[in-house]
């Protein structure tokens, strides 16, 4: 039963963190695909919609890996987590089956459209198919985090007397107030993957001096969108999702930050190490009294720490909680003055030129997506000890009738499938930017 | 309303075998039928703009029993753990493959994801069947042993074979699932023939339309068993139709559609003869709902019962919201199928532009 529950937590861990790998681009490139197409409707300038194909064919590789990956992610509720489904389905599965109904038909008919109808359809119905996928790719995000958003803070659901968790009323599902503010915080944070990924594979044809066209219109473009998508990151929508966590989960937020004792005026722990023997944070830099005043606006408010708390209550790992949270906060604040230094740059017409930015915007193509998984396992890591937050502890939501050592065959399996599906990856969407956006036909 | 919810269910999981079918029966012919690459890329490209669309009908029926069923999907996806994770396995395998297969121009790597498309085809065609098979068998609830519970009377675990014998704690597999398994593969190939042959012309119809010849005279001897046997094992099953005999309707449709395929192809009749396979899969997994209800999975011990859709529906309340946007859910899905199906219709798979190789 341990077993059970490690390889049960560690599948599910594994598995949707090698997914999210996708749908962040996925979701951040659709809305530039869409971008792109509006450009070379407005122009008529064919780099444009080259543009579009090439990133368009990036996409439908990027776009297998998170089908493929993501139909795991919904069967393992069933496979793994059965008490929890039996217990919440009535109100989980609500939302995940219009995610269904509403997203992935829309996204699929149509990409089937624009990858495969170009000819067939025309400049204008091209541009409708590329929308569609878009539309349906950030409403497949919707659904995801609003059901996500109730487990993280539930609302309009009623326990039965068997125990069982019905919904009560649909529209508080929608009305959540956790689910906007995390709804626009990871959307954004997948506008920031896909805007590095855009600049950091111009400023590679840049520096090796090949499609020059595409490699300024690719970081210009990337950096335009990075400036206010990372900006966006940290304000509004960071700021609301911790002002949320601040207020319906307290013990998450003083977890997260470090905080052990409560005090009036709290410091905010740029860096330091969670000590939890003796309960404090190990050589922090602290800035004083910025805590207080960004989660309350006022340089004296409280703020609750751990130690007023029971400790069954707290999170389960708590170094782990509190270095996901300064990691995912850390790159936060390094992208945005990146960006806004390239934006500096572009502005002045410098940027082109400028090499050593060109390779730093070209490297940090990975941090986005640390950065992205790193706000997941906060907001995950800050949940534990609950499945569904002060309802449903992780430990009662298990299959009980599974075993741990088919927990752990499974588990090994799909360690070895997707180290294979990421090199693939990896191997063609290298080959597909080595190739570049030009002389490709109408494919 | 858990009786609305049921048939839809069941019609969702159907049209998702029909459609999903054509695609893995276009895999089993890439791997058996296709004599080079040209047909190869004749059976590819009929189905490259619609796996991915079909692949969805699975994922939205496993939301609708998520919401609809919580009980069913807790208790039936733990336990048939392993035959499920094999079943995202192969997913996986034929997506990817399916896919990659014309990113490089190497005829290593052709053959590898051809091959990877054909068995992972093959693969899942033997578990839908295999897993209908399950369906009506029923399983162990409870894990009973020797008259004793080892589980909550709801739960159950099924390992992949036992002892091949479909009594009280049987398999995944046994001759009867296995043989179900078979069916599925055989109808698979003739519905998947169905549908290529709608999608392409030249002179690979005819090699095509005789290997459907013969896939479709070995099928009558194992549905004929698998009729046989189903009413041996669970002879229940067909106490609804005797209650009823207008109901008988449903299952001879069915197999009056599946005889009939040999004439419409003779006559030319493409869209008959695909529509006729269509009909007979979707007829006979009708039919097998129909003598199932109000049962959902029936138990194999006689100790716990199996369960209904009453024990295992939520709340009226979220049956009923979710009726509404269902309802609207599928208009706009009818929508974007008419328009896909519009646009890439004819005999598409000649069209270069599908795949375009590199």
């Amino acid at each position: 039963m341990e077993d059970a529950l490690l390889y049960g937590r560690l599948q599910f861990a594994f598995t949707i963190t090698f997914h999210y790998l996708f749908p962040q681009l996925t979701m951040g490139l659709a809305l530039v695909i869409v971008i792109l197409k509006t450009m070379a409707l407005r122009s008529g300038n064919p780099v444009y919609n080259n543009a579009a194909r090439f990133w368009g064919k990036i996409f439908a590789i990027n776009f297998v890996m998170g089908v493929v990956t993501g139909i795991p992610m919904e069967f393992q509720f069933g496979t793994n987590w059965a008490k929890f489904s039996e217990i919440a389905g009535g109100v989980v599965g609500q939302t995940l089956a219009m995610e269904g109904m509403f997203s992935f038909f829309l996204e699929s008919s149509f990409l089937g459209l624009f990858l495969f109808g170009e000819k067939r359809l025309g400049p204008r119905l091209h541009w409708l198919a590329a929308f569609c996928v878009f539309a349906g790719s950030w409403l497949s995000g919707y659904f995801i985090v609003v059901t996500h958003a109730w487990m993280q803070n539930p609302v309009g659901y009623e326990i039965l007397a068997d125990g069982r968790i019905v919904l009560e009323q649909f529209s508080a599902l929608f009305t959540n107030p956790w689910a906007t503010w995390e709804y626009l915080h990871t959307m954004v944070g997948a506008v920031i993957t896909a805007s590095f990924v855009i600049a950091g594979t111009g400023a590679f044809y840049l520096l090796r001096e090949t499609h020059q066209p595409y490699g300024e219109l690719f970081v210009r473009l990337g950096v335009m969108i990075g400036v206010v998508a990372t900006i966006l990151a940290a304000f509004p929508t960071g700021d609301g999702q911790a002002k949320n966590l601040a207020k319906y989960q307290p013990i998450t937020f003083a977890a997260m930050e470090g905080i052990f004792e409560t005090e009036r005026g709290a410091p905010i722990a740029l860096i330091g190490q969670p000590n939890m023997q003796t309960r404090t944070l190990d050589n922090p830099i602290f800035v004083p009294k910025l805590l207080s005043f960004l989660t309350y606006a006022s340089f004296d408010a409280e703020v609750k720490g751990l130690n007023d708390f029971p400790e069954e209550n707290w999170p389960s790992n708590i170094p782990g909680l509190y270095y996901s949270y300064h990691i995912m906060a850390g790159l936060g604040s390094i992208f945005i003055g990146v960006m806004l230094l390239a934006a500096f740059l572009l502005f002045r017409e410098k940027l082109y030129t400028t090499r050593w930015l060109l390779w730093t915007l070209m490297l940090m193509i990975p941090l986005p997506y640390i950065a992205n998984t790193a706000g997941w396992y906060t907001a995950e890591l800050g949940r534990q000890p609950w499945l569904i937050y002060n309802v449903m502890r992780t430990v009662d939501g298990i299959s009980a009738n599974v075993s741990g050592g088919n927990a752990l065959f499974t588990l090994i399996g799909f360690v070895a499938i997707y180290f294979l599906l990421g090199v693939l990856f990896l191997v063609l969407v290298g080959r597909e930017i080595h190739h570049g956006p030009e002389g490709n036909g109408a494919h | 309303m858990e009786t609305i919810w049921f048939f839809i269910l069941t019609t969702m999981l159907g049209i998702y075998v029909v459609l999903d079918g054509f695609d893995f029966g276009a895999g089993i012919l890439h791997l058996f039928v296709a004599r080079d690459e040209e047909e190869r890329m004749l059976i590819q490209r009929s189905i490259g703009p619609f796996w991915d669309g079909n692949e969805v009908w699975l994922i939205a029926s496993g939301g609708i029993v998520f919401f609809a069923f919580p009980l069913l999907y807790a208790v039936a996806f733990s336990g048939f753990y392993l035959p499920l994770i094999f079943l995202l396995w192969l997913l996986i395998l034929r997506g990817v493959s399916l896919e990659l297969r014309n990113h490089l121009n190497s005829s290593l790597w052709k053959s590898f994801f051809g091959k990877g498309f054909g068995i992972a085809s093959l693969l899942m065609a033997l578990i839908l069947g295999a897993a209908l098979g399950n369906l009506v068998r029923g399983v162990n609830f409870g894990g009973v042993v020797d008259g004793v519970s080892h589980y909550e009377s709801q739960y159950f675990f099924t390992t992949l074979w036992t002892n091949f014998q479909p009594g009280e704690n049987p398999g995944v597999l046994d001759w009867f699932t296995v043989l179900m398994g078979l069916i599925g593969v055989v109808t698979l190939t003739i519905h998947g023939a169905n549908w290529v042959l709608l999608k392409s012309d030249g002179p690979f119809r005819r090699h095509l339309a005789e290997k459907a010849r013969l896939a479709w005279m070995a099928a009558w001897p194992l549905i004929g068993l698998s009729i046989w046997a189903a009413a041996d094992i669970r002879p229940e099953l067909l106490d609804r139709f005797n209650n009823n005999v207008l109901l008988y309707f449903l299952p001879l449709s069915a197999l009056a559609g599946f005889a009939a395929l040999p004439y419409f192809q003779k006559r030319g009749q493409d869209l008959l003869a695909f529509l006729g396979s269509s009909w007979f899969i979707l007829g006979m997994l009708l039919s097998t709902a129909l003598a199932l209800f109000p049962v959902m999975l029936p138990s194999s011990n006689h100790i716990n019962p199996g369960i209904t859709i009453y024990d295992a529906a939520t709340s009226h309340y979220g049956l009923a919201i979710g009726l509404r946007w269902w309802i609207f859910g599928i208009i706009l899905v009818i929508a974007y199928f008419i328009i896909q199906h519009r646009i890439f219709s004819g005999k598409i798979a000649s069209d270069e532009d599908i795949y375009g190789e590199h």
